[in-house]
This record gives structure tokens, sequence and C-alpha cells, in this order.
């Protein structure tokens, strides 16, 4: 079955297959414009108003950005034993390293969800302290920078359960592209989410 | 067809130079000390892209002119020099066009806004809001008074939120509906936004700057000519946007201090 | 081993049953017949609104048939208020740059083209493909929607500058729920781009067929696909714009609102933001997004010009180099649409070099197209008339940037009719042509059916003399000093200028009417045109090769080759002076 799948790929199909990689790089060249933008609104923000009040960040977010880093790692680690899957080794020793990939598969995707409960967490420490999105400019960029980047968290952690689903199922199917630019796209979410925390840190 | 298309196509471009030729539309005589530059600057660019207009119209006129359905089942041919003598012509005369057009433009903007305001320039606050414009002047004591935005109350005409109870400097501010200034003074105009953006336009000064809130902008300049001019808004700020307006009225200097008095007495 | 199969469905059979078919295609070629409809809706709801608001310049006090319909508020008995002149200039404006300039020229004909052109069956993503379509389609229903609310459109323009745009109904009609889905919309309008180009570039970097190098590829091709990274790029900095714009209005933070305004004698409850950050974010999306309008209008103008004229481009390396850098500039130069906003002095000669130098580039390729018509044998139909109409409307547009691209000349003409002449011309009308251009080129191999050529070529003599008399004028108003988005002329200087308004609203409507020329050709063409044959130009690309309309998977599940670059022509090939783009013969030069 997956043999078959990865005939199909090679019987001229190859763009096909490989359009997944690029297009997630074309999409994180657009998210990093994104969010660029959003840095140039605080650089702006900072510069131009003589009353701001930075922010001093929950604690908690030390503890997800650990989580976040952590699940790009246990990502890492699932990368052997999905590879024998895809390449359709599913037996003997290759089953028992596809079980092992699909376990770290799966912590990695606890761990997003456990990332994603942690920056909610300091959201409701922000309001317990009485500070809300509009309370002031920084409060404003804390919210909508943790936000933005928690909805693109959010879209990997679906992306992640469509490919557990999809290599999980007795009869696993999934373009190897498909898996490596899910795997781009959350080593991404991570990077990103260490300058967000720069960036709202410092005061630039 | 194609002869057709290059009659119009001439007729347009020729038809389209003519009051620009003619000046039948045209800016209005220039009342500042700054703007002969801008004039100068207009005309120059206007040249060159006068020139560029009816040279490639007229050109692509002929060319289709000559080349469209061909009877005489002639043989493609090449432009003499091919691209390469086109792409160094566009480097060269454009490039040259383009570079001089930037940096004597340069010169009339910095006659604008590189050069500080003299230090005896009439000092005048100008406050634009939905839909009006106005100005206030610093009275005997040379001094404006601060701003409170929650004391404005056009009922009682306090146009600015001054506080003269409270406030020395403010009680002598002349507040005005109409930019009266000296002719031949330099007048340094303090921008002030009281709602949303507006903007600061005479035509006939050759000044136009954005009134942003929360910005302290300025813009200074010297009118050299008598006369009433309109000033009006020109960046979006409502539904009574296209009827915004006030005047700037250049006076003589006995004429200007003569309606100083009487707007002090008037306050 | 699901996903292969239904892989595999996708790409030999087509879909049954009318909802998949025709509604949630996946197909790009129904796709791009999408975008081109919805695009047709807005041009006509556009063009409809700019004949109101150019009757109520001249005719401020008379009754317009059918206005109270649209809005009792608006038009209290026919008549048009001031603020509702505002209003439908806004969705003018918005209706015309976002889902007519950019869905038209870009989506429309370049989901259409694009795959086929590189030989693909398809765009790399499929389901982002209908995605993006759908929720332009939603951005649409969300800003017209702004015509059925009580509150009715905005009024701060396409534009929408903040704080007016941000602060509420305060500030006037539209600006509550009106501004609300405005911003909405185009919040969603990016991300359907977004998505839009993302298949763009993987589908051109990655589905090119065996031979297709990029440099093989159509100048067409190459518009669409420096347009997309253009495009990327762009919406990706609006969309965080209008987020924060949206979080100003309903969620009370301050962005872009200082402290201190007091707006309708209310004392806004905002502090600390700043205005010309929404400018600078604006731009920053806005400038990139002329060219998002014009390159693919270049790009197909070309490639018609080059079927046309019989002969390719003296250099079609230099219009794709040029086109890049044009790209590459317009990320460079947003600063000046803001030289008299109050931004430091200083930078506006930093944002009027780059911006000047824009000129370069735009005049190579305009010398290479003129120099390619030399010694050429020019086939005039509809298609190529509106590709040669569209140079002279590039330089008529362009030659005005030279104006605005100076501070110093932009002090006298900034927020005047000159700058409403210079883009509709270059971006509006410009483009357009290139839409129309590349209508009557593809039409046949869109519905297998030839359009009308008369009622074609009447369609173009009376848009090109017609457009030229709306927006030469406009130039001359410019210089006056006649004030852009004044819904009445009241102002002493401006009184006198209502003959030449009287003379541009004339020629608004007969322009306006001759659409209808191409709307019924397009229609009647549709279903009761000559039957197309497969290359009724006998022009090379790849899409000349497969049969009119093409079957579902472009090239019937085979993989075209390619040999040649995308143009010969001028050449002795075995059907004429041409070879096809998969034709393995050698050309052989004609002389």
């Amino acid at each position: 079955m997956s043999t078959q799948a990865n005939t199909m790929t090679a019987a001229g199909k190859s763009g096909a297959a490989e359009a997944a990689k690029s297009g997630i790089w074309v999409g994180i060249a657009a998210i990093t414009m994104s969010f660029a933008a959003f840095t140039s609104a605080i650089i702006v923000r900072q510069g131009s108003d003589a009353s701001w009040q930075h922010l001093a960040l929950p604690p908690v977010l030390y503890l997800t950005t650990l989580i976040l880093l952590g699940s790009s790692v246990t990502l890492e680690m699932s990368r052997r034993g999905i590879s024998a899957l895809t390449a359709g080794s599913a037996s003997g020793e290759g089953g028992e390293a596809a079980a092992g990939g699909l376990r770290w598969l799966g912590g990695t995707l606890g761990l997003g969800l456990l990332f994603v409960a942690g920056q909610y967490v300091a959201w409701q420490q922000l309001a317990a302290q009485g500070i809300f999105l509009a309370t002031n400019p920084s409060s404003s960029f804390f919210y909508v920078l943790t936000a933005m980047h928690g909805l693109h968290v959010l879209g990997g952690l679906a992306a992640l359960g469509y490919v557990l689903r999809k290599l999980a199922g007795a009869r696993p199917a999934l373009r190897r592209s498909a898996y490596e630019a899910v795997c781009v796209y959350w080593h991404f979410m991570g990077g990103l989410w260490v300058y967000l925390l720069l960036v709202m840190r410092m005061r630039l | 067809m194609g002869k057709l298309f290059a009659v119009i196509l001439t007729i347009i471009a020729l038809v389209s130079a003519v009051p620009i030729v003619m000046h039948t539309w045209w800016m209005p005589q220039d009342i500042s000390a700054h703007g002969h530059a801008i004039d100068e600057q207009m005309s120059e660019t206007m040249a060159e892209a006068g020139f560029s207009f009816l040279a490639a119209q007229l050109l692509l006129a002929f060319f289709v002119w000559k080349f469209s359905n061909r009877k005489d089942d002639g043989k493609i041919r090449t432009f003499p020099g091919g691209a390469k003598g086109l792409v160094a012509a566009a480097f060269i005369l454009v490039g040259t066009e383009m570079l001089a057009l930037g940096v004597l433009g340069q010169k009339a903007w910095a006659t604008v806004y590189f050069t500080p305001p003299a230090a005896n320039a009439l000092q005048v606050q100008a406050q634009a809001g939905q839909f009006a414009f106005y100005f206030r002047y610093p009275g005997a004591d040379g001094k404006f008074g601060a701003l409170h935005p929650d004391k404005i109350d056009e009922g009682n005409q306090n146009y600015f939120g001054l506080d003269p109870a409270n406030d020395v400097e403010a009680r002598d501010d002349i507040v005005t509906g109409e930019l009266a200034v000296p002719v031949n003074r330099e007048v340094h105009l303090m921008m002030h936004a009281k709602d949303v953006g507006h903007s600061f336009y005479v035509r006939e000064l050759r000044i136009q700057q954005d009134f942003v809130p929360g910005l302290d902008l300025a813009v200074h300049f010297t009118a050299v000519k008598t006369g009433r001019y309109e000033i009006v808004c020109t960046q979006l700020c409502g539904l009574g946007h296209y009827n915004m307006k006030a005047y700037l009225n250049v006076m003589t200097q006995e004429d200007f201090d003569q309606w100083m008095k009487q707007k002090a007495s008037e306050q | 081993m699901q996903e292969a199969s239904a892989q595999q469905v996708h790409q030999h059979a087509p879909p049954e049953g009318f909802i998949r078919k025709y509604v949630f295609s996946l197909d790009h070629k129904v796709i791009g017949k999408q975008y081109y409809a919805l695009a047709l809706v807005a041009v006509f709801m556009g063009m409809a609104l700019s004949w109101l608001m150019r009757f109520h310049l001249i005719w401020p006090n008379s009754k317009i048939f059918g206005l109270e319909l649209l809005s009792k508020v608006g038009a209290p008995g026919g008549v048009m208020t001031p603020e509702y002149y505002l209003s439908l200039m806004t969705m003018h404006g918005t209706l015309m740059v976002f889902f007519v300039l950019t869905n038209a020229p870009f989506a429309a004909f370049g989901n259409y083209f694009l795959p086929i052109q590189i030989g693909a069956e398809d765009m790399a993503f499929p389901r982002f493909n209908m995605m993006s379509f759908w929720t332009t389609f939603v951005a649409f229903v969300v800003l017209v929607l702004a015509f059925v609310i009580p509150d009715g459109p905005p009024i701060s323009g396409w534009t929408a500058y903040a704080p007016l745009s941000a602060v509420g109904s305060d500030a006037g009609p539209g600006l509550g729920w009106g501004q609300n889905l405005w911003g909405i919309s185009i919040a969603i309008f990016c991300v359907g781009s977004l998505l839009g180009s993302l298949n763009f570039i993987a589908t051109t970097l990655d589905l090119r067929t065996k031979g297709m190098t990029l440099m093989r590829m159509p100048i067409s091709t190459w518009a669409w696909f420096i347009t997309s990274c253009i495009s990327l790029l762009a919406f990706a900095v609006l969309l965080p714009a209008c987020v924060l714009l949206i979080l100003d209005r309903v969620a009370g933070t301050s962005f872009f609102i200082p402290a201190g305004l007091v707006v309708s004698d209310r004392l806004q409850p905002h502090a600390g933001g700043s205005p010309l950050l929404w400018q600078h974010l604006f731009w920053f999306f806005g400038h990139p997004e002329v060219y998002i309008a014009i390159l693919p209008a270049m790009g197909i103008v070309s490639h018609v010009l080059i079927a046309s004229i019989r002969r390719p481009l003296l250099s079609a390396k230099v219009i794709i180099y040029s086109m890049m850098s044009i790209g590459f500039l317009s990320y460079m130069v947003w600063g000046h649409h803001m030289f008299v906003s109050g931004m430091n002095p200083f930078s506006a000669l930093m944002f009027s070099f780059p911006t000047l130098t824009i000129t370069i580039p735009a005049t190579i390729m305009t010398l290479i197209w003129l120099g390619s018509l030399y010694g050429a044998k020019i086939r005039i139909t509809p298609a190529s008339l509106f590709a040669l109409g569209f140079i002279s409307m590039f330089v008529s547009g362009g030659v005005s940037g030279f104006f605005l691209a100076q501070p110093s000349l932009d002090i006298v003409l900034h927020a005047t009719y000159f700058v409403v002449g210079h883009f509709h011309m270059v971006m509006g009308v410009a483009a357009i042509f290139g839409v129309f251009a590349g209508t009557y080129f593809w039409f046949p191999k869109m519905t297998g059916r030839m359009m009308n050529e008369g009622l074609g070529k009447w369609h173009f003599w009376l848009t090109f003399a017609g457009t030229y008399c709306i927006f030469m004028p406009f130039h001359y108003l410019g210089l006056i000093g006649n004030v852009r988005r004044y819904s009445a002329f009241v102002d002493d200087f401006l009184v006198p200028l209502l003959p030449l308004h009287k003379f541009i609203t004339i020629a608004a409507f007969v322009t306006g009417a001759a659409q209808f020329l191409f709307l019924i050709n397009l229609i009647h063409s549709r279903f009761w045109g000559q039957e197309a044959p497969v290359n009724p130009w006998e022009a090379t690309s790849l899409e000349w090769t497969v049969p009119s309309p093409p079957p579902f998977d472009n090239f019937g599940g085979k993989h075209p080759v390619v040999y040649h670059d995308a143009h010969q022509y001028g050449v002795k090939g075995s059907r004429g002076d041409y070879v096809m783009q998969d034709s393995p013969e050698t050309v052989v030069p004609e002389s």
C-alpha cells in the first residue's frame, strides 16, 4: 500500500510530491512577513509613546517555551520510525521502529496541546492581575502576539493530528514530503515563539 | 484598422498636450517666497514628461500604422540595435533624467522642510477639527496657553480647550476662524489635529501639510502678495470634508496690527 | 493508501455532480472562471457606483431613480447626501482594487492558465485553491453586506486612514458596523490571497513539465509568478494591519489612536496610538498592490502581443528582469504616498529616489514593446488592440508618476485629481485593458467559442477614446488644485471647473455604457459564438495544444514535453511562421 503510494510518487509526479515542501517554505515566508509587520508596529509604538509601560511577562511562559522546544525534540525523535513507515517496511524490526515513531509523534502532539494550555494559563494570570487586551499598549501587543502565534500553533497541531491519523491507520498512507513539511512548520513555530518572547521581553 | 488606431492615438496625444502647452488649466499664481522653486520644478518635469508622453505615443502610432496588416508579405525585421540598444538608451536617458529631477526636486523640497523658521517668525497655531479650521495667536505675552482636550466646548467657543481660569498664558490667546498674516513676514504654523486626520492646503502658497492626531507638526512660509486665499482640507476627514475651509488673509503690516488689535478686544 | 487512490481519482476522472463540478470544484479552470465571474460582478458594481458619484458631482440636487431603494438614509427622496457619496466612493475603491484588479488579471487568468502553460494537470494544492476562491467570495459578501446594514458603507475611503476609520461611529456615518465589515472583509480577503499566492508559487516551482525550464515559461506565467511573490508579502502585512484596526474598533485597544482626541464632542478613551503606523502598514501593502494589478496585465499583454505581431519580443528576458526589479523596488517606495503626511522630511527623499528609479525598468519594458513592433506583422484583433491600448495607457499613466515621485511637486499635487488620474490610468485602466486583451485572446480556449470581433473592436474604440476623455482631464483638474474625495465643489476656485467635470461625467456615462457591449459579447458568444478551433491565433504556448475548452486534467493524462521557449514566432515552422512549444522540430529562422 504505502509502496504503491511511493510508486505513484515516483511516476513522473515527483514535482507534486515536492510541492508540499516548497509550499511550507513559502507559507513560512508569509508568516514571517506578518510577524515582521507586528514587530515594526511594536517598535513604532514604543518610539512614539512616552508613557509606554512595559509588561512583566508571566513566568509560566518560560515553562511553555521549554515545552514547545521539547516538542521539537520529540518530533525529531519520531523521524526514524516514520521513515520506516513511509518506506513501507512496517514489519519486524521496521515495525517496532514505526510504532516508536508514532509514539514520539503522539508525544509531540501532547506537548503541543500542553503549550497551548500553558499560554491560556498565562492569559488567566494576567487577567487575574487586571491586565487585559485594552489595558495598555504593551498588554495589547502581548495578547495579540500570543493569540496570533497560538492560532498558528493550533494549525500545526491540526496538521500533526492529520499526519498521525494517516500513519496510525491499519493501512498507513502519507507522502513523505507532507510529514517533512509538518516538521519544518512545527520547528518554525518553536523558533517564532522564542523570537516573540524576546521581542516582548525586551524594550526595543 | 491599424491605421485607424494610429490616427485616433495621434489625435488623443496631441489634443491631450494642448491644454498643457497653452496653460489652459494650470497652477494658480504663486504668492509664496519658496514657491518659484516648486514652479520651476513643475515646468521642468512637465517638459520631460510631456516629451516622453508624446514621443512614446507617436512612436506607437507610427509603428502600428506602418506594420499592421502588412500586405507586402515582407520579412520580419528587427529594430536596429535590438534590445541592448534600447536598454542602454533607457538607462542613460531616463536614468539621467530621473537623477536630474530627483536632485533638482530635492532643492525645492529643502526650502520648505529643511530650513528652520526664522527666530522672529510669527507664531500661529492651527487646529483642524471636523469640519473647520481655527487659528490661535499667542497674544501680548507671546506664549500659547496649554491645551486641555477635555475642556473643548464649541458652544462656548472654546475650540482649542483652553483654561483661562487657571492658565495665565491662555488668557490673552487670540482665537480666530481665519488665518491673517502680514505680508513678507515669515509665519511658523504649528499644526494640531483635534479629532481625525486633516490637511492644510493653500494652492497659491504652495503649501500642503497633513494634520496628524497626536503628532506635533509645523510648517513655515512667507506670503509675498496681499489678498484672500482659500485654505482647504485635503485629507478625507468625514462627511463634511468637501465643505471644510477657511481663508488665508495676507495683509500689510499696518492692516495686520489693526486686525490683531481688534481681535484682541473681541476675545 | 486511501490518500493515494483519492489522488488518482482526482487525476484521471472528472468529479461527478453539479456541486463538485461547478461550485466547490478543485479544478483550477473552474476556479479561474469563478474568480473571473466574481470580478465581473464586482467591476459592474464598481462602475455603477462611479456613475452615481459622477452624476452627483454635476447634479447634486437631482433625484437618482431607484437610489432610495439602496439606502433611505443615504439618499432621502432619491437625492444623494454628501456622506453617501463618500460611502459609495469607499465601496467603489475597495471593490475595484481588491475584487477586480487583484482578482481578474492575477487570480482569474492565473488560475486558469498558469498550470496549463507550464504543462501541469492542476495547481499544487487544489484544496487550498478552492478555499482561496471561497474565502475571497466570503470577503466579497461581507463587504457588500455593508450596503444593507442600517449604518451603511464606511466613508473613510479604500485607504481607511486611522483614526477616522478607528474611532467608531462618533466620527461619522458608516464608521460603526460599516467600517467593521470593511475591516473583516479585507482581512478575509488577505487570507484568500495568501492561499492563492502560496499555490501559484509552489505550482510554478514544482509542477513544471519536462523541458519547461524557468526561462522557457511564457512571460504571462512569469508575471503571475512574480506577482504571487509580491502578493504573498504584501497581504501578509495588510492582514495584521487589519487585525489591529479591528481590535482598535471593537476591543478598545489603541494601536492607531493617540490620546486626547475629541470626536463629536466626546473625548475618546484611547491613548498612545500612532495614526502614521496605519499609513505605513497600509502603504507597505498598498504600493505593491499597484504592481499586483499591473504586472499580470503586463504579462498578459506581452503574451497577446507576441502572438499578434508574429515575432518574439526583442528580449523576453529583459521584460522578465524588468518585472522582477519592479517587484523588488515596489517594497522600497511606500513612503511616496506619505510625503506630506508628517513623516520625517528626510525619509521623503529616501522614498523619492527608488520611486524615480522604477521609471527605468518601466521605460525599458515600454521600449522593448515598442521596438518589437518595428518590422513586425501586426494582426489587428480586439485582443491586440487592447494590448496596444495598454501600452498607450501605461505610458500616459506612467509619465504622471514623474511628478508624484517628487516630494516637492507632491506638495502641490497630493490629494488632488492629478493623483486620481494617475492611478486610474496606470493601475485601473491599463490593468483592465490587460484583462480585456486576455479575455478576447483566451475566451476561445476557455469556452470553445469565438467572441464577436466587430463588437469587440467597437468596444475597444469606445473604451480607448472614452477612458482618455475621462482621465486626461483629471490631470488638468489636479494641476489647478482640485481636491479629491469632495462630494461637492463649493470652494470659490472649484466652481468654475464644473464644466470640465460635466464633460468627464458625460464621457464616463458613454464609456461605461460601452462596457455593456463587452458584457453582451461575453454572454452571447458563450452560448451562440462560432466554434473555436484548438489554436485560433496560431500561438505557440501549451494552452494552444489542448482542446478548447481543455479537458478536466488538461492534457488527457499525458505529460507534455517542451522543446523550445514559449515564443517561437517569425520562423519557418511546419505549420506556418511559428513552432509550438511541444513540437520536437528544430526551429529554422525565417531568413
